[in-house]
């Protein structure tokens, strides 16, 4: 199966483990993602404002670009996952967003919506399904307590993201346990993590990181996993708690399938 | 700035397509906030000022700086109003007035370090700047 795949700006700099171990682990798992070309970063965040149309044409380009190869369109990032769905959702369903993004483009046919879009997650719970990812773990992460992060943007709003309960996801931690290790569930996993306001406002992203942290540590997490290169960084470099180990949920998949992970 | 602050709250309310009558004053928006502590003009507070057009207050409002676009006000309201899509089409009503920039790309070495992703970038000048 060929799906294909946007990485995002930070896929290509900062988080490119998160992006290698996606590809060699999809490469072992009997599917392929296959980079569109010439895509644009998304913005990393979705325009709210209904007059906003040329902040979403870059996610417009990438999922016609999907349509015109006939394939469904697979993200990592969860700000890449979360703007793409919801300009799809758009297009779908939003008339004067879509006549004004398309009237701009004057598409050879015009788009509208007809692209999937599927987070990384979702293909390998819905096309690759969790048992048999579980048959293919050769190195199983007996053990560990680990604690899966979901941060907001990959689950709110729920309407249209429509990727698990946004209260009470499972789909990590299903993944978690696919993979030999405990799951373990604490309550802060789906609050923020500060996002963007990281940049200037440091102190509140680092009291809202401090609260994850000890909630995950409170529930006896010994490592995090998370989807998203901004919760990654704020997780890491944020607050003044003691930390747990954060890492891609990629990395701990192409550990568990004996992918060199050097 | 032409526009009377009646004008400037029905331009919030069409760019950002909430029907602020539909608010009940539960207060879940609120209390869902992350940023609450932080806030000068609270999520809950944020309909009522549009709904009253009191949009000078919400424009000078350091609130507008502090929202996360978590969307748990918009998850949780029983009501379906999404109080963060007021808060940003007033962020944007300010931004798109020159000088109402939050973040100067003259900030931005000092702001650096070796791990910041392109993602934090990209996202604080989405927000923070035309």
């Amino acid at each position: 199966m060929v799906y294909s795949y946007y990485p995002g700006c930070t896929l290509k700099n900062k988080a490119q483990d998160l992006d290698r171990y996606a590809r060699m682990s999809a490469e072992a798992l009997g599917f392929t993602l296959e980079e569109i070309e010439e895509w644009q970063c998304c913005g990393a965040v979705y325009p709210q404002a209904s007059d906003e149309i040329a902040t979403k044409l870059s996610a417009v380009r990438a999922l016609n670009d999907a349509k015109e190869k006939g394939q469904d369109l697979v993200t990592l990032c969860s700000g890449c996952h979360h703007v793409i769905k919801r300009v799809n959702d758009d297009m779908r369903n939003v008339e004067d967003i879509r006549t004004r993004a398309n009237n701009y483009l004057a598409l050879a046919e015009p788009y509208e919506g007809e692209t999937e879009v599927l987070h990384f997650l979702e293909v390998l719970r819905d096309r690759v399904g969790f048992e048999a990812l579980r048959e293919k773990v050769v190195n199983p992460l007996t053990g560990r307590k680990i604690g899966a992060y979901y941060g907001c943007m990959l689950l709110r709003p729920s309407g249209v993201m429509a990727f698990d309960d946004p209260e009470n996801p499972r789909i990590m931690e299903d993944f978690i346990r696919a993979l030999g290790a405990e799951a373990v569930v604490y309550p802060y996993r789906n609050e923020c993590c500060g996002g963007y306001i990281s940049l200037k406002e440091k102190a509140l992203a680092g009291s809202l990181v401090d609260q994850v942290m000890e909630s995950a540590r409170d529930k006896g997490a010994e490592e995090l996993i998370t989807a998203c290169p901004l919760c990654l960084y704020n997780l890491k470099n944020s607050g003044a708690a003691k930390k747990l180990p954060v890492r891609y949920l990629t990395e701990i998949l192409a550990e568990a399938l004996g992918l060199s992970t050097k | 700035m032409l526009r009377t602050e009646r004008e400037q709250a029905e331009l919030i309310k069409e760019i950002s397509g909430v029907n602020t009558k539909k608010c009940m004053k539960c207060g879940k928006c609120s209390a869902s906030c992350p940023a609450y502590e932080e806030m000068d003009i609270r999520p809950h507070q944020f309909v009522s000022y549009v709904q009253n057009g009191d949009v000078s207050a919400l424009l000078k409002s350091k609130s507008i700086w502090k929202c996360l676009s978590c969307f748990a006000c918009v998850e949780r309201c029983p009501r379906d109003v999404k109080p963060a899509k007021l808060i940003e089409a007033v962020r944007l009503m300010v931004i798109r007035q020159r000088g109402g920039n939050y973040l100067s790309p003259d900030e931005v070495p000092e702001l650096l370090d070796e791990e910041l992703p392109q993602q934090l970038l990209a996202s604080a000048f989405r927000k923070y700047s035309k």
